[in-house]
């Protein structure tokens, strides 16, 4: 038993984070998709990580950066559902009726029959939906779907590994959310004080870390059921999804009461990470309909 | 990554759910009764002659030399035969760790074996009357008297105080010092003249609780655990380990979360109970992994800070939703005795104990993320 990531995960995800900080910083963030960006992350070796021999694990810490830079490309689409074996610009309507920067992609993975095909965009038919996460615009598709070429991948896998990726993405999320606010606690003086320094802020923060702190492991585990193919995955990844995305909910909550009407303005960054949380916690299944299913695996 | 257990730590497991097996702990009465006491330390006897009684310490102070994820092995199998709390868990968990970190050869060889074999049991002498929350206010002192100290105060809250035969305290040893600063760690034998031990009759009446008064009472230098004056910070280690991860092992929360899923369908698995049920065992399994995250970290040399108080937040938050679904799942009959309500009136002490859940999230708040002290 040895529970930690290892020290190449953890260099890898350094380097990610420093790679994004640079690429994705808030600005690039709220513009939206990057062609560039997508190319760079390519060349870096982080789309195709599980079609190179890696795992799920390795993955954890890559898609918690991605999460922490508020991503706007889909890298949990690419990488996950597609498990990195497609060429170009990949997306995904797997798990989700809602297919992410389809109008971008050169490549959309979609299922039927329980069975996962590869489509060209322009062999679909793209409706835009209208939704509060501006830089992650989402589509249904709503013609083509009978067209496209079988994928070697097994639908509830891909499924499976999409929850696990958008739960990693809401951990990096939700880290991000508590540090804006605790860094604005730090610097706003109400009454002649920092306002960080007032218990009624310090303990929600206080709460919203500790949501956050202990679904980290509770994700990392999921991502080991999952490498394995484990029988208790469905669980396992329910349980990831279900606590990392209440722990965001909770730590994006926590951030916008701390900074108050700024945080509920267009002009601090806090609402692009807030948005995205909100996105990531209602695709892939919300936290209530995974804890209903890991009610009925460990009653029944 | 590798969550397997290894062929040893799975060894291990097995030679633990064998002797329990072959073991089995039986229903005692309340370790704060003067009967459950009793039975309490017969079984601890039990534990030690098999030398269970402190897998993870040096074999030469009665241990396994177990490491800390055998040690966990050990609590989930402990709890999972359905054996009892541990009855000189302040010396278990508190103080030998401290000894173990802080104290001379002698110290360790005087007094680790006794606490292993449940000869002497041990409480704290932290809290006093005035000095809760706010520990480093405390008054009671203690002045230099050749090579003995001489101890005046009075400490309170003190859990078993009323049958332990020894306290590690803290106290002022420099009176001219304020806050954290000239305080001494000392252990102090309750049978030593000017020591009264008053019994406090707790919430469900038991008296096994109490407050030490002490009135000139003399115990040699010796007794000192860590240099004079360097009690607080040999107290917070305790403190540290108290909240981290060896005083509330994910064992015992385990062991708590599937007998609440066989309560449930005992009780006919009520619609509006489903979801506590289920986010009780998700928070308990998350402890699980938690403390072995931790305990990995831990063994790689890393160390573990203030995130010990996350999990003190966490599993005592966890411990006291887990036995209030218990008590909504049992309607009328909640407030009938039995092990549900000696748990559920037990979880409640959680939040308070061990620094209470507002000083928690103020560490919290202020070493983990930053924020300014009041």
């Amino acid at each position: 038993m040895r529970f930690q990531p290892t020290a190449d995960q953890q260099l890898f995800a350094r380097t990610v984070r420093e790679l994004l900080e640079k690429e994705c910083p808030p600005e690039a963030a709220r513009a939206g998709f990057s062609a560039e960006r997508w190319a760079k992350l390519r060349e870096m070796g982080v789309i195709d990580m599980l079609a190179s021999g890696m795992t799920e694990i390795d993955l954890v810490p890559i898609l918690e950066e991605a999460g922490r830079a508020a991503l706007p490309e889909p890298l949990i689409e690419a990488a996950m559902i597609a498990g990195g074996t497609l060429d170009g610009v990949v997306t995904a309507a797997v798990g989700t009726r809602y297919a992410a920067h389809a109008d971008v992609a050169d490549v959309i993975v979609i299922e039927r029959d329980g069975a996962l095909y590869s489509v060209r965009r322009d062999a679909v038919t793209l409706q835009p939906v209208e939704t509060i996460d501006a830089a992650r615009p989402v589509f249904l598709i709503t013609g083509g779907l009978e067209s496209g070429t079988a994928l070697e991948a097994d639908r509830d896998l891909a499924d499976n590994r999409a929850t696990l990726g958008a739960a990693a993405e809401l951990l990096g999320l939700a880290s991000r959310c508590i540090e804006m606010a605790a860094d604005y606690a730090k610097e706003r003086h109400q009454f002649g004080k920092p306002i960080g320094s007032f218990q009624a802020v310090k303990h929600k923060l206080a709460d919203a870390l500790l949501r956050v702190e202990f679904a980290r492991p509770v994700v990392y585990r999921a991502a080991w059921s999952l490498s394995r193919r484990d029988e208790t995955i469905e669980r396992d990844v329910s349980m990831a999804k279900a606590m990392a995305g209440e722990a965001a909910a909770g730590a994006a909550k926590a951030a916008l009461q701390t900074l108050g009407a700024i945080g509920y303005t267009q002009e601090h960054d806090l609402h692009v990470w807030m948005k995205r949380v909100w996105a990531l916690n209602a695709a892939w299944g919300n936290p209530d309909e995974h804890r209903a299913r890991v009610a009925s695996a460990v009653l029944h | 990554m590798d969550l397997a257990f290894t062929a040893r730590e799975q060894a291990f497991r097995d030679e633990c759910a064998s002797w329990f097996g072959q073991n089995p702990p039986g229903p005692l009465a309340s370790m704060d009764t003067p009967d459950g006491f009793e039975q309490h330390r017969s079984w601890e006897k039990r534990l030690h002659d098999a030398e269970w009684s402190a897998v993870n310490w040096p074999r030469a102070f009665g241990g396994r030399e177990a490491t800390l994820i055998e040690w966990l092995i050990f609590e989930e199998e402990y709890y999972r035969a359905g054996a009892p709390r541990r009855l000189n868990q302040n010396g278990l968990f508190l103080l030998a760790p401290t000894l173990l970190e802080f104290g001379t050869e002698e110290q360790k060889q005087r007094y680790l074996p006794p606490i292993a074999s449940c000869d002497e049991i041990w409480c704290q002498g932290w809290s006093e009357p005035n000095a809760g929350s706010d520990l480093a206010s405390l008054t009671s002192r203690a002045t230099r008297d050749g090579n003995e100290w001489v101890l005046n105060g009075q400490k309170t809250w003190a859990s078993r105080g009323v049958y332990a035969d020894w306290m590690f305290g803290l106290f002022r040893s420099d009176a001219s010092s304020e806050r954290h600063r000239g305080l001494s760690y000392i252990l102090v034998p309750l049978d030593a003249p000017g020591v009264t031990v008053r019994p406090i009759a707790q919430i469900d009446g038991e008296p096994g609780f109490a407050e030490v008064f002490l009135d000139d009472v003399r115990v040699p230098v010796a007794n000192t655990l860590g240099p004079e004056g360097d009690g607080w910070k040999i107290a917070m280690s305790t403190a540290g380990f108290e909240r981290g991860v060896v005083l509330r092992s994910p064992g015992r929360f385990m062991a708590t979360a599937d007998r609440l899923l066989e309560l449930f369908k005992e009780r006919g698995s009520p619609v509006a109970l489903q979801d506590d049920v289920a986010r009780a065992w998700m928070n308990a399994d998350a402890y699980r992994l938690a403390t072995f995250w931790a305990v990995s970290k831990l063994m790689e040399g890393g160390t573990i800070g203030a995130e010990a108080s996350l999990n003190k937040l966490w599993w005592s938050e966890m411990d006291l939703h887990m036995h209030e679904t218990a008590q909504r799942l049992l309607g009328e009959d909640a407030p009938l005795d039995g092990p549900w309500l000696d748990g559920f009136v037990f979880s409640l002490a959680g939040p308070i104990y061990a620094g209470t859940n507002e000083i928690q999230r103020n560490i919290v708040a202020e070493r983990v993320l930053g924020l300014p002290r009041s």
